[in-house]
């Protein structure tokens, strides 16, 4: 596989929430707008190359029956640093974020790419590999979250163009098993075809 | 390479440098990012503070006091002075009443008692139904009213507050944490 297949695999073939379904609990819970939703694909992309990037770099060092462990500690001082660095430079999003910053600890994605690629992997491979799964997960939390933000308030990137209150159940938690369940269903039957 | 064997003291050694490692970027990263991070949370309240009493020029967050509210706890006060002139007092204010969760409000209070303006700081209620009460359509009722004449209730509880629709209970918690900050202010009387 060469590298640009590499990167390319991120958003479609393997996009981490369309095809593989992983770390659903952050995508609906964050995606209630479009500016949400692109804030936390990007921390996580952020955390995705810097674990990926560090373990496939100390895996030859981390021994087969600690790897685990290592790998939880190296992807949360990651989490750690975008979590401060988010609070100092721009607190509005982190505040909207809440929770789910720390929480990227546990999001299935990163330790999934750190088990299935990062420690088998080249270093080189493995950045390609973050940053192409971290771009894909921005893109379906962008997807799900402009949808949403639309068709539930209105408004687009915070700009009014619609009239009126939008349809509220889309900002709420059924509305985002909807988007997300016809959103993988459309990614389904496109790969049909 | 060759892969490090499964040893006790490859774990070990391994698990304590990676650990290491972590920490002393962790501090590092903590270090930079410490005043920014007060420096964010002292311009929000400022912020806030400006938005909820009329124009000052002194620096309220310097001579912010605490007072009782009678049931164990205190609420910060900042006294916004124009002159050397009290023109308002922004009270600090809370609720546990909320439908999810405590609401933090600024509310700010003209030197009569009667509310300037009120700023959410901190509310997790319901997306399109409570959290509507950081809208204006919803607080602005509140300007310029003075809560001995203007019963703060709902009008369901037979006051004189329009309630968010379907949010009755976040608009109750409002109501609760504005009297609070009024009850505190008026008891501890004005400085």
């Amino acid at each position: 596989m060469n590298q640009l297949q590499n990167f390319t695999k991120g958003f479609f073939k393997e996009n981490p929430i369309l095809v593989l379904v992983l770390g659903t609990c952050p995508t609906l819970a964050t995606t209630s707008s479009l500016l949400n939703g692109m804030g936390m694909g990007i921390a996580t992309t952020f955390v995705l190359i810097g674990s990926n990037v560090v373990i496939s770099l100390l895996a030859n060092v981390i021994p087969d029956k600690v790897r685990i462990p290592a790998f939880v500690v190296i992807i949360a001082s990651f989490v750690t640093v975008v979590d401060l660095l988010m609070q100092a430079y721009v607190p509005a999003l982190y505040e909207t974020l809440g929770i789910f910053i720390p929480l990227i600890v546990v999001n299935c994605i990163v330790l999934g790419r750190a088990e299935a690629y990062a420690c088998k992997n080249s270093v080189f491979s493995s950045f390609i590999d973050g940053l192409g799964m971290g771009l894909g997960f921005t893109m379906a939390l962008g997807i799900l979250g402009a949808f949403r933000e639309i068709v539930g308030s209105g408004t687009l990137f915070g700009y009014k163009f619609i009239k009126g209150d939008g349809i509220l159940v889309f900002i709420l938690a059924p509305g985002a098993f909807w988007a997300l369940g016809y959103l993988i269903a459309l990614i389904n039957k496109m790969k049909k075809t | 390479m060759a892969k490090a064997e499964s040893t006790f003291r490859n774990m070990v050694l391994s698990l304590t440098l990676i650990s290491l490692g972590a920490s002393a970027c962790l501090g590092f990263v903590y270090k930079m990012t410490k005043a920014p991070i007060e420096l964010s949370a002292l311009n929000k309240k400022l912020s806030a503070i400006r938005e909820v009493v009329p124009e000052f020029n002194n620096n309220p967050n310097e001579e912010m006091y605490r007072l009782p509210t009678g049931d164990g706890d205190s609420l910060e006060v900042y006294p916004a002075k124009k002159d050397n002139k009290i023109v308002g007092y922004a009270v600090n204010t809370y609720t546990k009443k909320g439908f999810s969760g405590n609401i933090n409000l600024v509310t700010g209070f003209k030197p009569d008692g009667t509310i300037f303006n009120i700023m959410v700081l901190e509310q997790k209620e319901t997306p399109g139904l409570g959290a509507k009460m950081t809208e204006n359509t919803f607080k602005d009722q509140f300007s310029d009213k003075n809560p001995t004449d203007y019963i703060l209730k709902v009008k369901k509880d037979g006051g004189r507050v329009d309630a968010i629709t379907a949010a009755t209970i976040s608009s109750r918690a409002f109501c609760d944490a504005v009297q609070r900050a009024y009850n505190t202010l008026q008891k501890g009387g004005m400085k």
